[in-house]
């Protein structure tokens, strides 16, 4: 029983760094700028940026699918290698992590700017420059770079617990490769794909820099809304009020999506 | 029951070079229990796996009714395996798991259901139907996995240790369901184990293997009784194994004594494998004994004593239901009949002496100098 000490370290940082701020969040969400009085106007205003959580959400969604598309085909492959190999492209799927994530997201500016490396090149190739940066495509293509590895990671791990005899068994009783893995490696793999999934949505649905330094003034996010609200509008009441239905609205998507793979993640969990 | 089904020819299969199944010739009946018996490492679950499609052989034919089948993938084969430790889909419950093959068959869903539930009445497991299989005991498991590679009936269905994991008891219990299920629907078995019990009460054929070769087929009694070598003789039950020589025909002579025997068919004065079941041996008084012995330690195994008796140097394991205390000086007596007679092999000298049988240090510390020697 004595153990239960053994987490007092990290329950006392929750409650002073994770805990008393969300208060202090909901604190400064609920009262006025100005008297500091109990009001609810805070969340009344954020009725006119509907549109633009909504296309948070929306570029979110499509970045995680890119992810999703991109990385399980990856870490399938990378399950299947010998472990040498394995140690050697799961190194090579963490190094840009190991890069400043400010540092990577200017490198693609460099790229994709109107007079960046990638047009340079079109035009002394004697095309046309493209326009590569500051549209959704962009901010997308930033999301999927930044978080590709956080996909790619879980489901590596849960492919690799896969039994090899599952698949074997599955051959044994008729299965050609195909059915092989949609009737038992995908459906092995989902508790890989929830946390991947939510381990890239999380923070994209929540950047800011990403969508300053590679979108456009029209496709401002949810995230960079937030940070003028403290940095340029100096109103952090609306700003608590903004991240606080945010942290909400994550809830309810990781929520509902949690809820399609309850049955299969128990069973992974008994295992 | 003589129908022939599998037929191995000249099977062989490396794995990077090395050999672990040479040339192995064997065919196999439809209907019949055959059990694939050795220590680990024999190259008995590689010939299963070959059979079952998992694997291509380096070299040789495997034929299914006739055709060759080395090529065809194991989901295309009319076999069944029932895996080591299950290989249950844990994402799926009991009705789901045997369910599997029949869905992938596309068979309709009353079909599907009906096979099901005749499956679930045989491995008694009716009500089980929507249990996690990761919530099920050992025993339960198996059964699962049973059902759900019999649910397709299948021509063969191959078994790679399929008890291994459960206890004594439970191993018993399955053993005889298992005889019961593969007499009741007339498939053919093919059954890897090591236990040497096992395969001596459930098979119709016993293949013994070691070293990635066949060292005998045969009946149990036959395997038991007429072992081709030193190595199916130890393996099999326990056995001494003497040093002797086949003066004529139902005569040998070792220790120094000729004794009447039953085999014939060896060159004169052939040297051989003498074995003698340590059961066969009836203990008389020195006086009236063939041979004459002390006896080293005494073990109560339950049925009977093991008691192990030196020989001038020899050591011989004797398995009676007659006490004689340790130190004590006896006689044996043989009868023709006790004495098998095997031709002398690359297991010679390997088995078969019960120096080592004892729990006094010193004893072993002997043992471990005359396998050196040898």
């Amino acid at each position: 029983m004595k153990r239960k000490w053994l987490s007092g370290p990290y329950v006392l940082w929750m409650v002073l760094f994770t805990l008393i701020p969300l208060g202090v969040v909901l604190y400064f969400a609920l009262t006025d700028a100005a008297t500091g009085k109990f009001t609810l106007s805070n969340l009344a205003k954020i009725a006119d940026y509907w549109p633009i959580f909504l296309r948070s959400i929306w570029l979110s969604i499509i970045a995680t699918l890119i992810c999703l598309l991109i990385g399980y085909p990856v870490a399938y492959f990378i399950a299947h290698c010998k472990p040498t190999t394995q140690r050697l492209l799961q190194m090579m799927i963490m190094l840009p992590m190991c890069i400043s994530f400010l540092l990577r997201t200017l490198a693609w500016v460099a790229l994709l700017d109107d007079t960046g490396i990638i047009n340079n090149f079109l035009t002394s190739i004697g095309l046309s420059p493209l326009p590569l940066i500051r549209n959704n495509g962009a901010v997308i293509l930033g999301m999927v770079y930044n978080y590709l590895p956080y996909m790619i990671l879980p489901l590596f791990t849960v492919l690799m617990k896969i039994d090899p005899r599952l698949i074997e068994a599955a051959e044994d009783l008729g299965c050609n490769s195909r059915q092989v893995f949609s009737r038992v490696i995908l459906p092995l793999s989902v508790p890989g794909i929830v946390s991947g999934i939510t381990m890239v949505f999380v923070p994209a649905v929540s950047t800011f820099y990403i969508s300053q330094k590679l979108g456009s003034p029209g496709t401002i996010l949810i995230g960079d809304v937030i940070e003028s609200q403290f940095k340029a509008a100096y109103n952090p009441n609306f700003g608590a009020a903004l991240s606080l239905v945010l942290m909400v609205l994550i809830f309810v998507c990781v929520g509902v999506m949690n809820r399609f793979t309850n049955d299969d993640e128990e069973s992974m969990v008994t295992l | 029951m003589s129908q022939e089904l599998i037929r191995l020819t000249n099977l062989v299969m490396e794995f990077d070079g090395e050999r672990v199944l040479d040339s192995i010739n064997l065919y196999i009946n439809d209907k019949e229990f055959l059990t694939l018996l050795g220590p680990s490492g024999c190259g008995k679950t590689t010939t299963l796996r070959v059979i079952g499609g998992f694997l291509t052989p380096t070299s040789g034919d495997v034929l299914f009714d006739g055709k060759r089948i080395n090529d065809v993938p194991a989901y295309k084969r009319k076999i069944n395996t029932v895996f080591q430790r299950y290989a249950l889909f844990p994402h799926l419950d009991v009705y789901d798991n045997i369910a599997f093959g029949l869905r992938i068959a596309k068979l309709d869903e009353k079909e599907i259901d009906e096979r099901v539930t005749e499956m679930l009445e045989i491995v008694s497991l009716k009500g089980f139907e929507n249990r996690k299989v990761t919530s099920l005991s050992g025993g339960q498991q198996q059964r699962v996995a049973i059902a759900r590679a019999l649910v397709n009936r299948p021509k063969v269905l191959l078994l790679d240790e399929p008890l291994g994991a459960l206890d004594l008891r439970l191993r018993k219990d399955m053993q005889n369901e298992l005889k019961r299920i593969q007499q009741a629907m007339g498939i053919t078995f093919i059954y890897v184990t090591h236990d040497q019990e096992e395969a001596l009460t459930m098979s119709d054929t016993i293949v013994v293997m070691d070293k990635g070769k066949i060292q005998q087929i045969g009946k149990p009694e036959d395997i038991y009784n007429e072992p081709k070598n030193a190595f199916v003789a130890d393996f099999i039950g326990e056995s001494n194994i003497l040093d002797g020589v086949m003066l004529e025909d139902c005569k040998v002579r070792f220790f120094g004594r000729t004794f009447a025997c039953v085999d014939k068919g060896f060159e004169k004065n052939e040297p051989v494998d003498v074995v003698i079941r340590p059961e066969d041996i009836d203990i008389v008084e020195a006086d009236a004994g063939h041979l004459c012995g002390t006896v080293t330690s005494v073990t109560f195994k339950g049925v009977h004593y093991d008691t192990i008796v030196d020989f001038k140097g020899f050591k011989w394991l004797i398995q009676t239901t007659d006490y004689c205390p340790e130190g004590s000086y006896i006689g044996i007596r043989l009868n023709p009949e006790d004495i098998h007679i095997m031709r002398k092999s690359e297991y010679s000298g390997m088995f078969g002496d019960y120096s080592s049988y004892s729990a006094e240090y010193d004893e072993i510390a002997d043992a471990e100098g005359s396998e050196d020697e040898a």
